[in-house]
């Protein structure tokens, strides 16, 4: 505010600078245009709408009238379809992330650091074609794995040259975790999950794990990212300078104790950045479940974004749709500022704190030293 | 700067295009109520210049314009279509999504109105009734049937005298025709096959006078047993089963001897020319024979300028020489009794699905029903290894919520 009036009162003496604050508003008036037509009114229309009795005839302006929190409380407190599909979905989106982040990310980095070394002879090859899935359409390569993983197709195939019988991955709605429990002899539910657990499914539902299915689309979310994260974390290990490479060489450290102590701690912005682009990426699972038959088998695969779009467009009740669009925005965010609590620069805050005292004191201690010895001379 | 060149201009061609895919979608503006346009989830080329040309012939003799759009997802399209009041003037309506778009005031409810309104099979209003008033004239329907491989039949030392009737011949002829490389039956675990069974056994979902839900009675336990029945006896696998995306396509690759499916089953002849096969009824169940029937109505919007216009074109399309015309190109079967009389004779291959719909009812549709059956759906998936009467039980629960809501609106 401060700078806009200093800026109008320098105009109004009429210097070299008048009317620089009309001319920067003129240059930046189309990306203010585009984005608040295109992003931010769009965005508060379906807030609105999330909270409204719409039913997608006509403009919901004029439309429809406010309903208050019915949408949210059918989604995430009244008992029905709408809450259990809502939980059943985020579940599994949840061992999608959970599964997805932290291995693309292990993936990218360790191929990133392979094809950074020196050493490998045609880097560019193993660049191209680490990074190769990534530029191809996703809903191309969801068909291929389609493909792939047909109950006799090239995976289990192979699967069959080692004796395996390999499941009907895309069909196949079991959980994981509830087969490995089967296999311990667990198959139903004990009696401590059987009750009732957070949005409308079982505490036994909540623990199935990842379906076949949706660990199917794991593989394939895999595959598909870590070449475009790798190369993110190429163009950071590319910014470490020999040096600090051979002063960590000069001081002892071995490979292991080098990529861990040095490498890995100047790669923090990067990986924070993969971490990020990677946790709403996951979050936002739409292209795999429209063409794996809208979360077949058995809604093992439904995720929330897939759950907005069919609530909306099938059910015509776009209020709720909107209003699973806004939870999700909810979880993305909060999800996001807890990782970014996480992985903080630890220059500040108490632990910092206490660093810099200790660093300041030997440095006067290291002076007092200096001097009394100076004395002594 | 050679490169950014490159993005811009792949940029604004993007842009150009989606923008063009938008206006394409919304309908065109209908101005004079002379220019129409119908909008049609097409199966292939044959049906959609055969819609094209009945389109035109009426549209020469109105001195009328008509645009034919062909949807790539019709749900979707009709949606943004109706959020931008910029409906189609004409639409097809699948019978599944009927109940949802009448009960929000999408539909203009036209069909009371018209003069070949009680040509049409009986089973047909109902489907597009909403609140008692028949809404929109049924274009054409199909009913479920029982597709025979001939070839497999005949190998198997099997005659006519051996087509099954009821549900022990069924697993009796099942138990013949299937061997080492071919299963005896197979049709998709969903409701629109299994519930047919439910029907056959006696059942149904909601009562006839649509306030209570009867999803976990014994009759319907006992058509979901039976297929149990058959799939532990080996003599049903259900396409995932037999790596075929459907079960018209387990037929065609002789995977399969028999299958449930409609008259759209002419399709394998593209992928499989050299199977031959035959269509039969349904075999009865304990409570007698019963098949489901799928349709499409013409839609046409609340408030709409040219409704008359549109009215007069679903008139044109639903006559019974129209309707014969559509069914020369594509298959399906007339949805007026006396058009459907003459396809019969025509197409004797094609008699029994005609036959069927004396008895045939519409799966359940009423507003809302989508998620439960939806839901349905998704648990059949474990009904092999699982409880019906659970299964059911769930069914019971979510469905009798969504039809009370439905009744209170």
């Amino acid at each position: 505010m401060a700078r806009t009036l200093t800026a109008g009162a320098r105009g109004s003496r009429g210097g070299i600078r008048s009317g620089e604050a009309k001319f920067g508003w003129l240059f930046i008036s189309p990306a203010i245009i585009i984005i608040g037509l295109f992003l931010v009114v769009p965005i508060l229309l379906a807030l609105y709408v999330s909270f409204s009795n719409w039913n997608g005839l006509g403009s919901p302006i004029g439309n429809s009238k406010v309903i208050g929190t019915g949408n949210y409380e059918k989604v995430l407190i009244d008992d029905g379809l709408s809450k259990s599909d809502f939980g059943t979905s985020i579940r599994n989106n949840l061992y999608y992330v959970l599964l997805v982040v932290p291995l693309q990310t292990t993936l990218a980095l360790f191929l990133a650091v392979q094809v950074n070394r020196r050493v490998l002879k045609g880097r560019g090859l193993f660049r191209t074609a680490f990074y190769f899935p990534s530029v191809t359409s996703s809903i191309a390569i969801t068909s291929i794995f389609l493909f792939l993983f047909t109950a006799s197709g090239a995976v289990n195939s192979v699967l069959q040259w080692f004796g395996v019988n390999g499941p009907n991955w895309f069909n196949d709605p079991s959980g994981v975790i509830h087969n490995l429990l089967a296999g311990a002899g667990v198959t139903s539910a004990p009696a401590a999950l059987a009750g009732e657990g957070p949005l409308g499914i079982s505490w036994w539902e909540w623990l199935s794990g990842p379906s076949v299915a949706m660990s199917t689309l794991i593989i394939l979310a895999v595959f598909t990212t870590s070449g475009t994260f790798m190369l993110l974390f190429i163009a950071a290990l590319q910014n470490i300078s020999g040096e600090i490479d051979e002063a960590a060489v000069m001081d002892g450290a071995g490979g292991l104790r080098k990529f861990f102590s040095v490498t890995l701690p100047m790669l923090t912005p990067t990986l924070f950045t993969v971490l990020t682009l990677g946790l709403i990426g996951s979050w936002q699972l739409f292209d795999q479940v429209a063409l794996t038959g809208g979360g077949a088998p058995g809604k093992t695969v439904l995720t929330p974004a897939y759950l907005a779009y069919d609530t909306s467009f099938t059910e015509l009740k776009w209020g709720q749709g909107a209003a699973i669009s806004f939870i999700l925005f909810v979880i993305i965010v909060a999800l996001t500022l807890f990782q970014r609590y996480v992985l903080r620069d630890r220059d500040v805050g108490k632990k910092a704190e206490r660093n810099r005292i200790r660093r300041d004191a030997e440095i006067h201690a290291s002076a007092a030293r200096a001097t009394y010895q100076e004395g002594l001379k | 700067m050679m490169k950014k060149t490159w993005v811009a201009a792949t940029l604004a061609i993007g842009l150009a295009a989606s923008l063009a895919g938008c206006s394409a979608g919304n309908g065109g503006d209908s101005t004079g109520g002379q220019k129409l346009t119908v909008m049609i989830g097409s199966s292939g080329d044959a049906e959609t210049a055969a819609v094209e040309a009945a389109t035109a012939a009426w549209a020469a003799d109105n001195d009328a314009t008509v645009e034919v759009v062909v949807a790539s997802d019709l749900n979707q399209q009709l949606s943004q279509g109706f959020a931008g009041d910029a409906a189609p003037d004409l639409f097809y309506m699948g019978w599944d999504q009927f109940q949802t778009y009448a009960s929000n005031g999408y539909l203009d409810p036209y069909a009371d109105n018209l003069p070949n309104k009680d040509g049409f099979y009986p089973t047909l209003t109902d489907t597009f009734s909403y609140d008692g008033t028949f809404t929109c004239a049924p274009k054409d329907f199909s009913t479920l049937g029982l597709i025979i491989n001939t070839d497999s039949w005949a190998a198997a030392g099997l005659t006519d005298a051996d087509v099954p009737t009821d549900w022990d011949s069924l697993e009796t002829v099942a138990k013949t025709l299937t061997t080492d490389t071919q299963v005896g039956l197979s049709f998709g675990l969903e409701y629109a096959r299994a519930g047919a069974f439910m029907n056959q056994a006696g059942g149904h979902l909601v009562s006839d006078d649509g306030t209570t839900v009867d999803a976990d009675s014994a009759e319907n336990i006992a058509g979901l047993e039976y297929i149990q029945k058959l799939h532990t006896d080996g003599v049903l696998k259900f396409p995932t089963e037999l790596d075929a995306g459907w079960s018209g396509e387990a037929l065609g690759a002789g995977k399969a001897a028999m299958v449930i499916e409609g008259p759209w089953i002419k399709g394998i002849a593209a992928d499989f020319p050299d199977t031959n096969y035959a269509a039969y009824e349904l075999p009865a169940g304990p409570g007698g024979q019963s098949t489901f029937s799928f349709t499409n109505c013409w839609g046409i919007p609340q408030n709409s300028d040219t409704a008359d216009a549109a009215t007069s074109l679903v008139e044109f399309l639903t006559s019974d020489d129209q309707q014969l015309k559509a069914a020369a190109a594509f298959g399906v079967i007339p949805s007026t009794e006396s058009a459907a009389a003459t396809y019969a004779e025509t197409y004797p291959e094609n008699a029994s699905f005609v036959a069927s719909a004396d008895y045939a009812v519409s799966p359940v549709n009423f507003a809302g029903s989508a998620s439960a059956m939806t839901d349905f759906n998704s648990k059949l998936e474990g009904l092999i290894g699982g409880d019906p009467k659970a299964i059911l039980e769930s069914l019971q629960t979510s469905l009798q919520a969504t039809l009370d809501e439905a009744n209170a609106k």
